[in-house]
């Protein structure tokens, strides 16, 4: 399996975010609540990975994308799941959707990711998008348009691990990680390993970050 | 980020590779068979320029055009410029046509800087007058960086008209700050005042560094910027300064031979050179595109 390493650009908001989580995690365990653990994340990504298998009938002609930062990691492991079970290797990519975002006006200029596409290219295939949280809609939204771009797929498909409602755009998932009802106030934080350094999915109270601004992409 | 690039001593070292990672990613945009980015939609880029320029502002142009900008080419001929209208009356008169960013060229150095106080979007240099060329620098390094790998001790010689170069002068900021060792070399005639503070060597023999770079950046010798005698003959010139078949065999394996353009074959390069494997002077202006979209996206693209 390959798990490209996310590379983290100095300054990304996720990146900040997270690394302000970790230190005050260590400070305040009672203010983030557990919502899954690393064993968890395991079933649940072995399940989305064979709920693809039957979805797309084995998968074939299919391509998945991660969108990074977390998505990327999680596109690789449903790879690997997937030609786990059945032997069938899906071609992975990276898909990074900064240059499309409705907000970059909304904040201070983003780093650009990588986009890598597998070398079929995405022409005429089932791709699957994948992602951590799914929350406003709005990177997908980003994501479609990015697609729209680089080739014309048969079909686009979105899997996330955690959908946390709040959809500011009629889009939706096909394969849920877990659905987990939110308030607007709370954040919702998925760690993984490769990223991270550990597996879990974290839910923070409101007194943790202030208000986002409204269409702001928090999670 | 910085607001706007006026100079190569603006960007610091986490900036500067910020850029050229952007502009990486920019390049794949080229290898696109839709070759656009909605990126800066309904924002105006304004091209300002006072001097003839061909690479430069169609390189802008591109850049603003493929990230969906609209642009706006203003050129000094043929505008109200030729009737007497002055630089800062110019500036006010696109910043109230809501310019987001102005991209500048002109004769005197200095120019970007004082425009830069007179309006409210971004200034980008685009070389004014022997002063600077920051996109230039820029460009140089990304090309370097992806032919050779890395900038970090790099030995690069910078060769030629330092005096008249702006790009000479961009080029030795930026580089000394990704930690590359420049060395200048041209005649002593050529050389400005003060080179001794910049963070650089300086050579006046060519054939004493040529065996010991890794990229070799010839300079192109400014004619309409000569008013005075300079060296004795052009001729001299070439067999002094001049990168010939003889002096190119002479570099090491995996160097590469670099020129901003536009070129005078046969005066500071030989046409065999220029046209050599080695020479990257093509991939610079490709290169130059995508250096120009990652620093119109990096001073437009976030909250102004």
């Amino acid at each position: 399996m390959t798990a490209p390493p996310a590379g983290l650009p100095e300054g990304r908001p996720d990146h900040d975010a997270a690394n302000r989580l970790k230190s005050t995690e260590a400070a305040d365990p009672g203010n983030h609540r557990p919502i899954l653990t690393g064993s968890d994340l395991a079933r649940i990504t072995a399940r989305i990975a064979h709920q693809i298998l039957e979805k797309t009938r084995g998968a074939t002609d299919t391509v998945l994308l991660g969108i990074p930062t977390r998505g990327v990691p999680l596109a690789a492991r449903l790879a690997d799941r997937i030609a786990a079970f059945e032997g069938v290797q899906v071609p992975v990519g990276t898909l990074d959707v900064t240059l499309y975002r409705d907000d970059l006006r909304l904040q201070r200029t983003r780093a650009v990711g990588p986009t890598d596409l597998p070398p079929g290219g995405i022409d005429g295939k089932r791709v699957i998008l994948a992602d951590d949280v799914l929350f406003s809609g709005r990177t997908v939204r980003a994501a479609l348009d990015a697609l729209n771009d680089l080739g014309r797929p048969s079909q686009v498909q979105l899997a996330v691990l955690v959908d946390r409602g709040h959809r500011q755009l009629p889009i939706r998932a096909d394969y849920v990680g877990k659905n987990l009802p939110t308030s607007l106030a709370e954040s919702v934080r998925v760690l993984l390993r490769e990223v991270d350094g550990a597996d879990a999915v974290l839910l923070a109270g409101p007194s943790e970050d202030t208000a986002p601004a409204a269409g702001g992409e928090r999670r | 980020m910085i607001t706007h690039l006026l100079s190569a001593a603006d960007l610091d070292r986490s900036t500067a590779t910020l850029v050229l990672d952007t502009a990486t990613e920019m390049a794949t945009v080229a290898g696109r068979e839709v070759k656009k980015l909605p990126t800066l939609r309904g924002r105006t880029v304004v091209n300002l320029f006072y001097e003839d320029s061909t690479r430069t502002r169609t390189s802008f142009e591109v850049a603003a055009k493929r990230l969906s900008a609209d642009v706006i080419n203003f050129s000094a001929k043929g505008s109200s410029v030729s009737k007497g209208e002055s630089l800062k009356d110019t500036a006010l008169t696109l910043q109230a046509m809501g310019a987001d960013a102005v991209v500048i060229r002109h004769s005197a150095s200095g120019a970007p800087h004082r425009l830069a106080r007179w309006v409210d979007g971004s200034v980008v240099n685009a070389g004014d007058g022997t002063h600077e060329h920051p996109t230039q620098a820029l460009l140089d390094a990304y090309t370097m960086r992806s032919r050779l790998g890395t900038l970090e001790g790099l030995r690069v010689a910078i060769v030629g008209d330092v005096l008249h170069s702006r790009v000479a002068r961009s080029n030795v900021l930026l580089l000394a700050t990704l930690g590359a060792k420049v060395t200048l070399v041209s005649p002593p005639t050529l050389l400005p005042v003060g080179v001794g503070a910049w963070p650089c060597a300086v050579s006046y023999d060519l054939d004493a560094v040529l065996g010991d770079v890794d990229v070799v950046m010839m300079l192109r010798v400014q004619r309409e910027r000569m008013n005075d005698s300079y060296f004795p003959s052009a001729r001299e010139y070439a067999r002094r300064y001049g990168l010939d078949v003889a002096r190119a065999a002479r570099l090491p394996e995996h160097a590469i031979v670099m020129h901003p353009g536009p070129m005078n074959r046969g005066m500071e390069i030989a046409p065999e050179v220029a046209d050599s494997a080695r020479a990257t002077i093509v991939e610079q202006v490709a290169n130059g595109v995508s250096v120009r979209m990652a620093v119109l996206y990096l001073l437009l693209g976030g909250k102004s």
